[in-house]
């Protein structure tokens, strides 16, 4: 799925007027947070993943339907930290109507305030539990690397910095124990290219990858407060 | 090697993780070294461990943080790199390279350093002779240093790296006062402590700082306030805290010493705590940590000697010990002759009892 051209931020556009554009703006949003809602769902609530995959996509059918995130404040709090509250919300919906999530099937509870009889969010609390959080939070950003770098494989595919993206899988995606990871001189003799090319190919993709991610958060972020913090948290600095 | 790192698999949580991390490390294009994973980080800088290339080795290599880059930090970082290259001693990490990163951070490579840090290794339970032996050993770079004209200004255990074989590694002289090195543009001192008053720039770590410190009193900082510091390292390693307060208010620290009253000290004395441990070695830290930096040991030299005394059993200088401590510590440093002495003795009256039935 493609994201809309603009960075405008999506968290305002499901908020717009126009259906149309809250309807692509939720879906972005849904492709952005898929990760820490499923595992969430996955995890936290115990649901097998044909389950969380169910309730995953009923609850972002939901937000469109009923409008919750429209009903974002952002001077409330992050986006985020909303989203997460929904989701409880939501899940303690779906089990006081006994359709899913049985109570009690190896599921942990969590205790949900503002929902209303019938089991809408009718005032969603902005802050959960301070370890729902953190998790939420991490999930949240292995979600973002991993989207960005799907959007990398994208922009190189096809074009002369497909070693660039190779050399980058090769070194900084690879899942292997550090003494395992090839050296600069490995990879230049693997890839018969200088070892200054392979500095360079990497310094490349990574500067790509912050980019994207920047792109990303501007678009899943609030206001630029918001978007700020998120960039600190993520790179340990403010954005230039 | 699994395979999520082949083009369009999803990459594994751990490569993800990885990835979060190598977000945030700096960017070494057009150096010799390739970032392998972060070792520490800190107020002005974080330490990685890295690979040069071209001596086929791993280092450390500290960069300014990303926050704290601006054109003074980056002379503190050089000033810093200077001074430990000054330093030819074993027991200090030896600085390979100072360099630019392509971001314009400065960053210097020192020697990777293996062993644990000082306040990890006393947790896990020292003898007491062990801990001062460690003790005598921090001090050698610490004179060398101040023969050199440098003060490092944050002794502290977090400081300290002790190797595998008992060698001792002092570290950490990003606030090290340098006679032969002008102040780094923008502030007299190369790191400040949040919590600086009118009285001037604090530098330090609170818990182990020197009272002349905790005032900002800048002028006042030399060799007798690494004395402090070492003074309150042996603090710790008796006691197993330090003996300073966390906060970083000069009014905090200075009450470490003065009561509000009566004009006592009331730095807890270490047999307050532990009233195993012998006086003359309370004695000793105590006199480390004076108020006064006139009352305290004149240098390190002096210090280290004291201690060395203890530990030979002879009289200390802190502590004018009584006739019956004397007898005592006496009988304990001879023992072994003594008790050579006494069996002879016994074995001869003996044998003349023997002799006599």
């Amino acid at each position: 799925m493609a994201f809309p051209n603009t960075r405008r931020s999506l968290v305002l556009a499901v908020q717009s007027e126009d259906a149309q554009e809250r309807a692509r703006a939720l879906e972005a949003v849904a492709v952005a947070y898929w990760r820490p809602v499923f595992r969430h769902l996955r995890f936290r609530f115990g649901a097998r993943d044909e389950e969380a995959e169910d309730l995953a996509q009923g609850f972002f059918a939901a937000a469109l339907e009923k409008g919750w995130l429209a009903r974002y404040e952002p001077a409330r709090g992050r986006f985020r930290s909303y989203l997460l509250a929904c989701l409880q919300a939501y899940v303690a919906n779906e089990r006081r109507a006994g359709r899913r999530l049985k109570r009690g099937g190896g599921a942990a509870t969590v205790p949900i305030d503002g929902v209303d009889a019938d089991g809408e969010p009718s005032e969603l609390p902005l802050a959960a539990a301070t370890d729902l959080e953190a998790e939420f939070q991490r999930e949240w950003v292995l979600g973002l690397l991993a989207l960005a770098v799907r959007k990398l494989r994208e922009r190189c595919a096809g074009t002369s910095r497909e070693l660039a993206l190779v050399l980058f899988e090769r070194y900084d995606l690879e899942d292997c124990e550090p003494s395992e990871r090839p050296r600069y001189q490995d990879l230049a003799r693997e890839f018969d290219v200088p070892v200054t090319q392979v500095t360079n190919h990497l310094h490349w993709a990574r500067q790509r990858l912050r980019e994207i991610l920047l792109e990303t958060l501007r678009e899943t972020t609030a206001s630029e407060e918001e978007f700020r913090s998120e960039a600190r948290a993520l790179f340990g600095s403010e954005p230039s | 090697m699994s395979g999520s790192g082949v083009r369009g698999v999803e990459p594994s949580d751990r490569a993800l993780e990885r990835l979060r991390e190598v977000v945030q490390w700096p960017d070494l294009a057009g150096t010799r070294y390739e970032l392998v994973g972060e070792v520490a980080r800190g107020g002005m800088g974080v330490v990685y461990r890295a690979r040069d290339r071209e001596l086929e080795r791993d280092v450390a290599l500290k960069v300014i943080a990303l926050e704290a880059a601006d054109g003074s930090t980056a002379e503190r970082l050089r000033r810093e790199a200077r001074t430990i290259a000054r330093l030819e001693h074993p027991g200090i990490v030896p600085v390979h390279d100072v360099g630019t990163l392509p971001d314009g951070r400065v960053f210097y490579a020192m020697k990777l350093v293996s062993g644990r840090r000082l306040d990890e290794l006393l947790r896990s339970g020292l003898p007491l002779r062990e801990r001062l032996r460690l003790l005598l050993r921090i001090a050698e770079p610490v004179a060398f240093a101040h023969a050199h004209g440098v003060i490092h200004r944050d002794l502290k255990p977090e400081n300290v790296m002790v190797g595998p074989f008992g060698e001792v590694l002092v570290m950490d002289w990003g606030v090290a006062k340098d006679r032969d090195q002008p102040a780094a543009p923008g502030g007299s001192t190369p790191a400040e402590v949040p919590g600086a008053t009118a009285h001037g720039t604090i530098v330090g770590t609170p818990a182990y700082m020197s009272p002349e410190q905790a005032r900002g009193d800048v002028e006042h900082v030399d060799a007798r306030s690494d004395v402090y510091a070492l003074g309150a390292i042996l603090y710790f390693m008796l006691v197993g805290r330090a003996p300073g307060p966390a906060s970083a208010s000069p009014d905090a620290v200075t009450r470490t010493w003065v009561g509000p009253r009566t004009g006592s000290p009331r730095l807890q004395p270490p047999r307050e705590i532990d009233p195993e441990l012998p006086r003359p070695l309370e004695a000793i830290g105590l006199k480390a940590l004076a108020a006064e930096p006139a009352a305290r040991y004149p240098g390190v030299a002096e210090l280290s000697a004291d201690v060395a005394r203890f530990l030979e059993g002879e009289p200390v200088l802190a502590y004018p010990e009584g006739l019956a401590e004397r007898a005592l510590r006496l009988a304990t440093r001879y023992r072994t002759p003594i008790l050579l002495v006494l069996a002879y003795v016994v074995m001869r009256v003996a044998l003349l009892l023997v002799a006599r039935v």
